[in-house]
């Protein structure tokens, strides 16, 4: 049998051959293998190139003699995941298989203990009881979860939504689909330096306010929001406080009952953990009512059915673990490289701009405009380094990010900006690379720029009138 | 044995098989941050005299490095390409 399709197969090849076929692959089969080739053959040459659908972008092959791997600043995007979180998963994905809803045998005890170790492990990391953790597929999910869920529970008494212009997409996106279904939603507007007003906050507020969604630290900019004074507001006037703390869990002390936070996201990769597991804390006490999005087997306190992926969520409760007991050494680290990656920037090129506030931030998140050059170019130019204009989501396309637009960026500043993602695992050498290709590049850049050329003799930009706006 | 009161030669002998076994992950930011690590915590318990303390931190320290002999025998395992600083740096060396 498998010699006769040998032989059919043979029979093939040789009459593809004869209608002189290209030999080579299919272009489908090649790109389809890139990843296990890349581990398997280390010294061929592989490319990597992006999907066509990717506006514009071309990626070339690194000319080096050998193939290398440019260094990882993308640190918002997503992180590496912690040795010691794959160490303390990989037992739940070979031995421990068990369901941990399983009740009648020990498969399901076992697992079951490791998902209650994690619960608490998250719950510690933000003041929380474990009762109040509610395992999710991410922090987009977690995000839906409390908008839509708390303004749906509470419909037809109240009404009304608040939250910022520089939220992530997954709340705004939120936010406009319960605009559809009847309920009125306030973005509040940023200053400069991407912090909401607190009077602003205060006068938004109407009888009929379900919700405050407002996020713990930006994913483009990096500014902390007042969560305290937030929560305070939001309790005093008996409304429901939701914060996105995706970027800032293990990253900056939060703690939900010194800062009356009633709902909190938390995304397991960002925190060096596994990719596709995130949290929701969810109070008891006031308790806090939501109508599920996923209805089912009733886990998770019925807010979230479906069987929580074991091997995930003891990733995700290692990752919280880690945090708690490494923030203060990770948060020192990050401090000392960004300090050194902005001052090793600003004190060799002119013209370069910091996004959002300086001192209510997350040194992880540098967000730098560089004027008279163009983001997307330099991003090309410093190939190798993994960097982004801003959000991943929204990274494909040419638009000026809308938190920057937020902040009252001119076109050209918000265009001309890079967020440089620094994390637990950034060396200093890093930092100086970084440092000598920003330096070659943008002066490179600006050689090219008539823009620059103008400056230089003096010219006032925005004081020209460009045809094309007349 | 556990009772015994944990001597400078255990001490160094964790120390050094934890920087052995942290400079042998195959990727650089890993390996680069177990030694780092190592050698911060270490250093900031240099002067630790509570006995109780010590014990905690040492078989914590034997925990850990379980953890990176596992670990770093699998960044050997599904080790990628090295990063473009790395192989800048061995080029600047052999010019030398």
């Amino acid at each position: 049998m498998s010699f006769a399709r040998m032989v059919a197969t043979g029979a093939l090849r040789s009459a593809r051959s004869l209608t002189s076929l290209p030999r080579h692959a299919p272009a489908a089969a090649a790109a389809f293998h890139t990843a296990s080739k890349r581990f398997q053959s280390a010294g061929g040459q592989v490319k990597i190139s992006p999907d066509e659908d990717s506006l514009g972008f071309q990626v070339s092959e690194v000319k080096d003699g050998e193939n290398t791997r440019p260094i990882y600043m993308d640190m918002q995007a997503t992180s590496p995941t912690d040795p010691r979180v794959l160490d303390a998963m990989l037992p739940y994905m070979t031995e421990l298989y068990g369901n941990p809803h399983s009740r009648t045998h020990s498969y399901g005890w076992e697992s079951e203990k490791g998902v209650d170790q994690a619960r608490e492990d998250i719950a510690k990391l933000i003041g929380a009881d474990s009762k109040e953790i509610v395992f999710t597929s991410g922090a987009t999910e977690s995000n839906n979860t409390s908008i839509k869920g708390v303004a749906r529970f509470y419909k037809g008494k109240k009404n009304h939504i608040i939250t910022t212009q520089t939220e992530h997409k997954c709340v705004l996106d939120s936010c406009r689909v319960l605009s559809d279904e009847g309920f009125e939603v306030t973005y509040l507007a940023v200053g400069k330096n991407g912090l909401i007003s607190m009077d602003d906050l205060k006068a938004a507020i109407r009888p009929d306010t379900a919700l405050v969604s407002i996020m713990a630290v930006n994913n483009e900019i990096g500014v902390i929001q007042p969560l305290e004074e937030i929560g305070a507001l939001c309790r005093s006037k008996k409304i429901f406080f939701h914060t996105d703390a995706a970027q800032a869990i293990g990253k900056i002390p939060i703690d939900v009952n010194k800062m009356n936070i009633d709902l909190l996201s938390i995304s397991g990769h960002k925190i060096y953990g596994p990719k596709g597991i995130g949290a929701l804390y969810v109070r008891r006490r006031p308790r806090v009512r939501l109508t599920p999005l996923l209805t089912g087997g009733g886990q998770e306190r019925g807010i979230r059915s479906g069987t929580v992926p074991a091997p995930l969520a003891v990733g995700l409760g290692e990752a919280c673990r880690i945090a708690t007991e490494e923030m203060a050494y990770d948060h020192e680290r990050v401090k000392r490289l960004s300090e050194r990656l902005i001052n090793g920037i600003q004190s060799k090129v002119s013209h370069v701009y910091r996004n959002g506030d300086e001192v209510q931030s997350y040194p992880g998140c540098v967000n730098l405009s560089f004027a008279y050059v163009e983001g997307e170019s330099l991003l090309m130019a410093l190939k190798d380094i993994a960097l982004s204009s801003g959000s991943a989501c929204t990274s494909a396309s040419l638009e000026p990010s809308y938190v920057l637009r937020a902040l009252g960026a001119e076109d050209d500043m918000a265009h001309s900006s890079i967020r440089f993602g620094i994390g637990r695992f950034t060396t200093e050498e890093e930092i100086d690379f970084v440092i000598s290709r920003v330096v070659a590049h943008v002066d490179k850049l600006r050689e090219m720029s008539p823009l620059w050329e103008m400056v230089q003799e003096g010219i006032d930009i925005s004081k020209i009138e460009w045809a094309q706006h007349a | 044995m556990s009772a015994a009161p944990a001597t400078r030669s255990q001490v160094l002998g964790l120390y050094r098989s934890l920087l052995h076994h942290s400079s042998r992950f195959a990727a650089y930011n890993f390996r680069d941050y177990a030694v780092r690590r190592t050698r911060d915590a270490f250093h900031a318990a240099k002067s630790e005299t509570d006995p109780e303390k010590i014990k905690s931190l040492i078989s914590r320290a034997e925990r850990e490095l379980e953890v990176v002999k596992r670990q770093s025998k699998i960044s050997q395992l599904y080790a990628g390409e090295k990063l473009v600083l790395e192989t800048k740096n061995q080029k600047v060396l052999r010019k030398h």
